[in-house]
């Protein structure tokens, strides 16, 4: 699959790449060691293409850091009656795991509380894409 | 820990000449079908065009467009589809016809996901079908969208306009773009919402008459472009000068 340039994870990392380069302008940093991306596991997203395209789209500031990807299992919560439960993969059909990796509010409309039925529930974490953290030097 | 999103919307939004949201303080007053019909007005008129809709927890540009769950194209983010001369970007892609209840943090997090990944490419106009209201959605435009003309519509209601001149004067407070205030399903000669409109300091951009015939053209793309609606529509656009 690396080399598949239809992938909605190349857009995910052009937004990390984004948000990064805007902390090294706004610090003043010269150069960047390593850049921290933590993934949520309710997006799904696919590591191998991630990490590709986030090898293909480094600007060279970024020629010499390290990007550490951890992935966050995803943690979800009713509203109604408190119950928390971890999401698994296997509680989506096919199509349905693909619109919750496009749009991961779109499981509001496939999955339900285990407990209660209700789809009220909270991702608590795990959600998506976020950067942790950046080491540079100033 | 920064949510990286947001930091490409703009750049995403940079080959889009204008982006025209089409706003209500009120639901009901047919923002959905001035949305639609302006957008596929303007992509009658050569221009390139994009129709996204908003309104995530009741979708209805589809129903108007007739098109079912139609598709983006997966190409380094998303390609919105191709539909009777529109790019048309819809959530119903992903939530198909069940209900896709959402409070207002999943809201935002959706808007910002689909804003994020959603490549328009060159596009003249963008125009958005908002939700109702004064929340998520428009917080979030005005956070994270520059750029955003708001065109109003109201119908002749006090119900309607009041809740519309509290949208117009948030707007105006913040210094967001305001393209006037459109009546719509106006049934009777009056120009209470007119003189109202004046009142508050936005151009009026006229009365769109209620057309029975626009239920029957729901799903038909090429009757709702022959209604009274439509043609009244078209010289608003006109009188606008948007293009």
């Amino acid at each position: 699959m690396v080399g598949n340039f239809k992938m909605h994870e190349w857009a995910l990392a052009e937004a990390v790449l984004a948000a990064a380069s805007q902390v090294v302008e706004r610090e003043g940093l010269k150069g960047v060691r390593e850049v921290r991306i933590r993934v949520g596991e309710l997006q799904q997203v696919e590591l191998e293409l991630f990490e590709f395209a986030l090898s293909q789209l480094k600007t060279d500031i970024f020629k010499d850091a390290k990007f550490v990807v951890e992935t966050q299992r995803a943690r979800l919560k009713c509203r109604v009656c408190g119950y928390e439960w971890v999401f698994r993969k296997n509680e989506l059909d096919k199509d349905s795991a693909e619109a919750v990796h496009f749009v991961p509010e779109a499981v509001h409309a496939y999955i339900e509380c285990p407990k209660c039925g209700s789809p009220d529930f909270e991702v608590v974490e795990g959600r998506g894409v976020w950067l942790e953290s950046i080491i540079g030097v100033k | 820990m920064l949510d990286p999103r947001a930091s490409i919307i703009n750049e995403r939004l940079r080959p889009v000449r204008r982006i025209v949201a089409v706003s209500s303080g009120k639901g009901g007053v047919g923002k959905s079908l001035v949305a639609s019909t302006v957008a596929l007005l303007l992509a009658r008129r050569s221009f390139s065009v994009g129709l996204f809709d908003l309104d995530f927890t009741s979708p209805s540009t589809h129903l108007i467009l007739g098109v079912n769950r139609v598709q983006p194209v997966e190409d380094r983010g998303l390609v919105p589809a191709f539909v009777h001369g529109l790019k048309y970007m819809s959530i119903v892609a992903y939530s198909g016809d069940r209900a896709l209840p959402l409070r207002g943090a999943d809201f935002s997090n959706a808007l910002i996901e689909l804003f994020a990944v959603t490549r328009w490419d060159v596009t003249d106009f963008l125009v958005l079908d908002m939700p109702p209201g004064i929340s998520d959605a428009v917080l979030d435009m005005l956070r994270l969208v520059e750029r955003a003309e708001f065109l109003i519509v109201t119908t002749s209601s006090l119900l309607a306009f009041e809740t519309v001149r509290k949208l117009a004067e948030l707007l105006r407070g913040l210094n967001v773009p305001v393209l006037g205030i459109l009546e719509n399903m106006k049934m009777r000669e009056d120009d209470s919402v007119k003189r109202r409109v004046k009142a508050i300091g936005l151009p009026y951009l006229g009365g769109v008459p209620f057309d029975p015939m626009v239920e029957e053209a729901i799903g038909r793309v090429d009757a709702l472009l022959e209604t009274a609606f439509a043609r009244s529509l078209n010289d608003v656009l006109s009188r606008l000068n948007l293009c």
